[in-house]
């Protein structure tokens, strides 16, 4: 073996640790085959396989078109309903699958933990990752709904902005950080409390309701943006929508009160992660 | 090198009882306030799996941990695989470990022998160039040329556990911790594994720590053994002495065992009673230490407490593995009945056995005509030596439970023209 031996020394740790990047980059093909793992096995025994990653945003894309849009009569920026909500789920579809992955990690893989030691990090990163995997196709397939709008309205504005290819990847990379914070919050308090993995979904579903994806930001009345703002989602989606479509309304400030909560949220995330994964073995 | 591989120094690990995991938030709450006043938790019921357990193992060494169930045996080795972290004192590891507490940990049905090896190999802290150059070698290991590009779900469970078997022991740690998963696969496979772990030791001078109930291959495999008794360190040194001091203790200190006393079910015990037993005629001054070959005799003291129809004894004879070797009842022979209440000698005697050198227990049973009356699973154990007199070569050697004479004819056939 190239590598010099090296000295692991194990004793119980009280003071909080943060992240050992060598040890996480010495797993990396676990990460790698993590990733691949997830594609090759979730859609084995299904007829649309991957397709799957398409239909679900645009089935939700359909009925909020058909409810909100058509019956409910609700305003969506001047765009067409239906790249409206695309756009908007494109972003909030990667946010809570995200979510969801990192928050059911350790008492989903406890009977892997427990026979084996590898960073328990590299379990909800891959997850970020193939979920990233999924919001390309998505990606692709909103650009090619796009597509077919304007060669249906020639005259139509509506397109992506130029600067997105800069600003969409830093936008997604504030996703992905607030996601896998809040995520690893879940994955600590679950492992005690399972009232959580139930609260986790609940809240999901109401976390897209004080979100911009049904309705536009401008529509809420200026004295609630700030508390807006402070759901770090919410200038996620609204930018994507800008950047995507051209209309939009981004606040420069805000978003930086968008990127501090997610600050906190990944730090404080990683902390009681990684507090908790030393013995939560003990407890599932 | 002359610093030990592995140091293990006052490692201790305190389990909570009763309110494992599942409690609600009232309780936690509660914990909190006690706590936070410095007052011990009322129902905290604490339990030291391990408790001060030093030892230091250097490299090349086969050391095998040994124990009762409840020892501890499985918290040590998933302290020093890193699964959980101990409650005090600290372990080092000079060396890249692996560990293999279960056999196809994170092998997935769906994906074929070929994915779940390079995952598997993942898992457990090889990178892809390392499998790749092992892929072969652990292909052939396990026997699984023809299937290795089918979906493990459609493997037999024997092709299975010699891929996951295979995977690990192509790894190239310089420590390796494995726990039980020799009980796994067939006997072929077993020795196969046994000699690739002695291999890993002697050619390669890796380190391994070995956690098994099969005493003889601790014997056979390890140069050290660790014997963890209720949590703590009961004793380190050669495997043989450590299973024979060890294995029959609370039955070897007396002559007589005091079978009153054994765990038994509760119902039993209540019509008649066995109370003790004892070898007859034994030589030497551990009256369960029996020269190989010589017969036994067991006499055994029973209180019967109500009249009986009928009185039958039966005796089991199993071996470290649990596997019942030898079984007799009483009424095969003579029929005992019906008797009164009052305190009986019953004599049990074998034909001399040629059973092979090693521990055994006996499982003691009491009937009546239709109903059990009393029965001590664990009586108590019994050592066959191999003794001068046995006069039977390359005896400690051999499988199996018993040793048969056999007669042969050898007769040289007239050559084919």
């Amino acid at each position: 073996m190239s590598e010099p031996p090296r000295e692991i020394v194990i004793e119980a740790t009280h003071d909080l640790r943060f992240l050992d990047w060598r040890e996480l980059f010495a797993y990396r093909d676990l990460l790698r085959l993590l990733v691949w793992r997830d594609f090759a096995t979730r859609y084995k025994q299904t007829i649309l396989g991957p397709l799957w990653h398409i239909f679900q945003p645009l089935l939700t894309t359909v009925i909020f078109t058909i409810v909100f849009s058509q019956v409910a009569e609700l305003p969506t920026d001047g765009l067409p309903p239906t790249l409206f909500y695309l756009s908007g789920l494109l972003a909030w579809s990667y946010f809570s699958q995200t979510f969801n992955s990192t928050s059911s990690t350790l008492v989903a893989n406890a009977g892997l933990f427990g026979k084996v030691y590898f960073p328990r990090l590299i379990v909800p990163l891959a997850g970020v990752v193939s979920n990233f995997v999924s919001f390309l196709i998505q990606l692709l397939s909103f650009f090619t709904i796009l597509l077919i709008y304007r060669a249906a309205h020639p005259g139509a504005s509506v397109g992506p902005r130029w600067s997105a290819i800069v600003f969409l990847p830093l936008i997604l990379l504030q996703l992905a950080a607030f996601s896998l914070g809040i995520g690893l919050w879940l994955a600590a308090l679950t492992t005690k409390f399972r009232d959580f993995s139930v609260l986790s979904g609940f809240l999901l579903q109401l976390w897209m309701y004080v979100t911009p994806v049904i309705l536009p930001l401008a529509k809420v009345p200026p004295a609630w943006h700030l508390y807006v703002a402070l759901n770090p989602v919410t200038m996620p989606v609204e930018c994507f929508r800008y950047f995507l479509l051209g209309t939009g309304w981004v606040n420069v400030s805000l978003l930086f009160v968008s990127i501090a909560t997610t600050a906190v949220a990944l730090i404080s995330g990683l902390l009681v992660f990684q507090r908790v994964e030393k013995t939560f073995v003990d407890v599932v | 090198m002359s610093q030990p591989i592995i140091e293990v120094s006052n490692l201790s690990k305190r389990y909570h009882l009763g309110a494992i995991g599942a409690t609600s938030l009232r309780e936690e709450f509660s914990r909190l306030v006690d706590r936070v006043q410095g007052k011990p938790h009322p129902d905290a019921q604490e339990f030291w799996a391990l408790r001060d357990v030093s030892f230091e193992i250097q490299p090349g060494e086969v050391v095998g941990v040994i124990g009762r169930n409840g020892a501890g045996k499985s918290t040590l080795l998933k302290i020093l695989s890193r699964i959980t972290e101990p409650t005090s004192g600290r372990a080092t590891m000079r060396g890249r470990v692996a560990s293999l507490l279960e056999v196809g940990t994170g092998f997935h049905p769906e994906l074929t022998g070929r994915e779940n090896v390079f995952l598997n190999g993942a898992i457990l802290g090889m990178n892809r160039y390392e499998v790749r150059r092992k892929f072969d070698e652990i292909v052939a290991f396990a026997e699984v040329e023809q299937f290795i590009d089918t979906p493990v779900k459609r493997y037999s469970s024997g092709m299975y556990v010699r891929l996951a078997f295979a995977v690990a022991a192509h790894l190239e740690p310089e420590i390796l911790i494995i726990d039980e998963v020799l009980a796994v696969g067939d006997a072929n496979f077993q020795r196969k594994c046994l000699r690739r772990i002695r291999s890993l030791a002697a050619e390669e001078m890796r380190t391994v720590l070995f956690v098994s109930h099969n005493l003889s291959a601790v014997v056979q495999l390890c140069t050290r053994a660790v014997y963890l008794q209720k949590g703590r360190l009961g004793a380190i040194g050669s495997p043989a002495e450590i299973i024979r001091d060890h294995f029959n203790t609370g039955h070897s200190a007396t002559q007589i065992s005091d079978l009153a006393r054994q765990p038994r079910s509760a119902q039993l015990g209540k019509q008649a009673l066995l109370m003790s037993a004892q070898i007859a005629g034994a030589a030497g001054d551990n009256s369960w230490q029996l020269a190989f070959g010589s017969p036994i005799k067991i006499e055994f003291k029973i209180n019967v407490r109500d009249r009986l129809q009928r009185l039958e004894l039966g005796i089991g004879l199993f071996n470290l593995q649990d596997v019942e070797i030898c079984s007799s009842l009483s009424s095969w022979s003579t029929q005992h009945g019906p008797i009164d209440p009052g305190i009986y000698r019953l004599i049990a005697a074998y034909p001399a056995l040629a059973i092979l050198p090693g521990t055994y227990r006996f499982g003691v049973g009491l009937k009546s005509e239709h109903d059990l009356l009393d029965y001590v699973p664990e009586a108590f154990d019994i050592q066959f030596v191999d003794a001068p007199h046995a006069a039977r070569p390359n005896l400690a050697t051999v499988g199996g439970a018993i040793a048969v004479d056999i007669t042969t004819t050898l007769t040289r056939l007239p050559e084919l023209t």
